[in-house]
């Protein structure tokens, strides 16, 4: 399934590149959404993408795992390239864990069912491992202990990371994060922030829509813009912040960070 | 700095808990409703000391001929010397063994499902539903292993009103939510074809389906072609329901917020995995109310068939009622008629209240 002229031709001067957006369009209807986004990003890099609601941030990255379809260039994920064929969108999916703004955990089921589901149905694993796996990452996130409660148990930021628990427990090589801490109370964004901060640590490749300004200084490689369907502009998080190019940065920045 | 000690706890006023609080509050909390909890009183003071007195203690219990009922009250002797027919309708008498160990086996087979450590429910679950029917069906019309051949037209009374709101309820619920899911699809032809069957039956009458069904149809096929009336029956009640079932189970998937597609197909889970696993457990949650709805309305809808000539229980008792030695009793027929038609009903709408207790786990989103 990995198509292997491009991962060699993409590994030329850089480590490993595990998204590549080339050239890509997206269209509501008449309503331009996303235009010509083009994005690389390597193995293990931290992306925090920032902008204005509406400006495209959410239906760019639910472009890479093909909840939104694109309809002009190219998006490859890891080798594989995102096209209509279901192969390519499972493997892609197999490989890219999402976390979104509400949760979206499954009511019906336990938190250790939750994050067990798809291991065990999509990667066919054995029951008792992908229990064990779920436990182990559960610890991560820091809440065996909720791990018999259903969903609705739960407070907001527990339920965020048992959602970052279930996306891991797939193994994922990237990671998606829509607005993670947009729903929650401000005393529960810390836990979740920290939780993510881990995830950082360890190496793993992250894309993070969000307004949490702070996180995008101390964890992010890179800070992405956003406004209108475009990248307006893009650099590390230092020279983002104190020095940006654009005015409409400018003024979005002066916006957010004046409170 | 200050302690603060909490208060400690007093009783309410008597005038508020008790039975003296539960009367205020519930039947004379203003002069309207004083008003109306003494006419309804007054009402139900005129209707049934009469009707426990002309059910019960005037009532005539047994006999077995209409001399027996001398004193003025309910001739329960009529539902008694009718019984067997109320329950087996025209079956053969010496073959009623069948129909009762069809019955003791079901029972038997049901007892494990409510233990709460046996491990092959699923399994057994399977059984009931397919393998089940097959030994009724072989039980009941005989014609192998030496039991005698009874064709179905014998078959009757309750043991029909059962068989055919079974078979009903067990083949309409499956493909109501095909159809449902057909009537959400985004492919053109599975979701006209869904919404054409779907619109069809649900704008005909039950009556008209199976006059069709019995009149129509062997007009249509070629000559000799036998298809037995009850199976044509039951294919009629099945599809009609099915159309019903199909708009209770698509309300409940519209029910089902977004995310929760978009976390199952993030997560890599196919179509039917994502169907099966997250959206149809929690659908069919939440419109048990309307699926038993429909089943109770099914089962009560079955008494239709009398008019193509199949004798279910209510059919059997309108028979009775023509009998001349028992002329004049039909209110205690049609009374013991709606009493085992509201026995099966209450128990199913029980059922789900309880199935729902069971299956609540405390979420919404």
């Amino acid at each position: 399934m990995t198509d292997a002229s491009i991962s060699t031709e993409n590994n030329a001067g850089s480590d490993h590149l595990m998204i590549e957006m080339r050239g890509v369009h997206k269209w509501y209807g008449q309503f331009h959404v996303l235009k010509d986004i083009n994005l690389r990003v390597e193995k293990g890099e931290r992306i925090v993408i920032c902008g204005p609601s509406g400006s495209g941030k959410s239906t760019m990255i639910r472009c890479i795992n093909r909840l939104e379809e694109h309809q002009r260039g190219d998006i490859i994920v890891d080798g594989t390239e995102l096209t209509d064929d279901v192969k390519h969108i499972d493997q892609i999916r197999r490989e890219v864990g999402m976390v979104f703004q509400h949760f979206n955990l499954f009511p019906h089921l336990t938190v250790l069912e939750n994050c067990c589901l798809a291991p065990i149905w999509v990667r066919k694993m054995p029951r008792h491992e992908a229990e064990k796996a779920a436990m182990e990452y559960l610890e991560k996130v820091k809440i065996p202990e909720q791990a018999k409660k259903y969903p609705g148990q739960l407070s907001g930021g527990q339920q965020q990371r048992v959602a970052i628990a279930r996306s891991l427990c797939m193994n994922p090589s990237i990671m998606l994060f829509d607005e993670p801490t947009s729903a929650l109370d401000p005393e529960m964004i810390k836990e979740v922030l920290d939780t993510m901060i881990e995830l950082a640590e360890s190496g793993m490749t992250m894309l993070c829509v969000t307004h949490e300004m702070g996180f995008a200084k101390t964890v992010a490689n890179r800070v992405i813009f956003m406004d209108g369907g475009e990248i307006i502009e893009q650099n590390e998080p230092e020279s983002f912040f104190n020095n940006p190019q654009s005015d409409r940065t400018k003024l979005f920045l002066s916006q957010i960070l004046q409170h | 700095m200050s302690t603060h000690t909490p208060h400690p706890d007093l009783p309410p006023p008597l005038i508020n808990v008790g039975l003296i609080g539960w009367l205020r509050t519930n039947l004379f909390s203003s002069w309207a409703n004083a008003l109306l909890t003494l006419v309804s009183m007054y009402l139900l003071y005129l209707m049934i000391p009469p009707l426990i007195d002309w059910a019960f203690i005037k009532a005539d219990w047994v006999g077995d001929s209409r001399e027996a009922c001398d004193s003025g009250g309910a001739c329960w002797v009529f539902v008694g010397v009718r019984m067997d027919q109320f329950m087996y309708g025209l079956y053969p008498a010496s073959e009623y063994w069948r129909i009762n160990l069809a019955g003791v086996l079901l029972v038997a087979l049901m007892v494990p499902l409510f233990i709460k450590q046996f491990p092959w429910k699923p399994w057994l679950g399977l059984f009931i539903v397919v393998g089940y029917p097959i030994i009724v069906f072989m039980l009941f019309s005989g014609g192998v292993f030496g039991l005698e051949y009874v064709e179905t037209s014998r078959w009757g009374g309750l043991t029909l009103t059962l068989v055919l709101s079974s078979v009903g309820m067990a083949a309409s619920l499956p493909l109501g939510i095909l159809l449902a899911l057909g009537r959400r699809s985004t492919m053109p032809i599975v979701k006209s074809v869904s919404v054409v069957f779907i619109e069809f039956w649900r704008g005909v009458p039950l009556i008209t389906v199976l006059f069709m069904s019995s009149v129509m149809l062997p007009l249509f096929l070629p000559e000799g072609t036998h298809f037995d009336k009850l199976l044509r029956a039951m294919i009629g009640i099945a599809l009609f329901q099915s159309a019903y079932m199909a708009e209770v189970v698509r309300g409940g998937l519209a029910a089902i917020p977004k995310g929760q597609y978009e976390a199952a197909q993030a997560l890599g889970l196919s179509f039917w995995q994502s169907t099966g696993l997250i959206i149809l457990p929690q659908a069919l949650k939440m419109v048990i109310p309307g699926i038993v709805n429909t089943f109770i309305a099914l089962f009560k809808d079955t008494t239709l068939v009398l008019i193509i000539g199949l004798f279910d229980m209510l059919a059997m008792i309108q028979a009775g009622l023509a009998d001349p030695n028992w002329l004049g009793y039909a209110i205690e027929g049609l009374m013991f008629a709606a009493l085992v038609y509201w026995i099966f009903c209450f128990g199913m709408s029980r059922y789900s209240m309880a199935l729902e207790r069971k299956l609540h786990t405390g979420h919404k989103r």
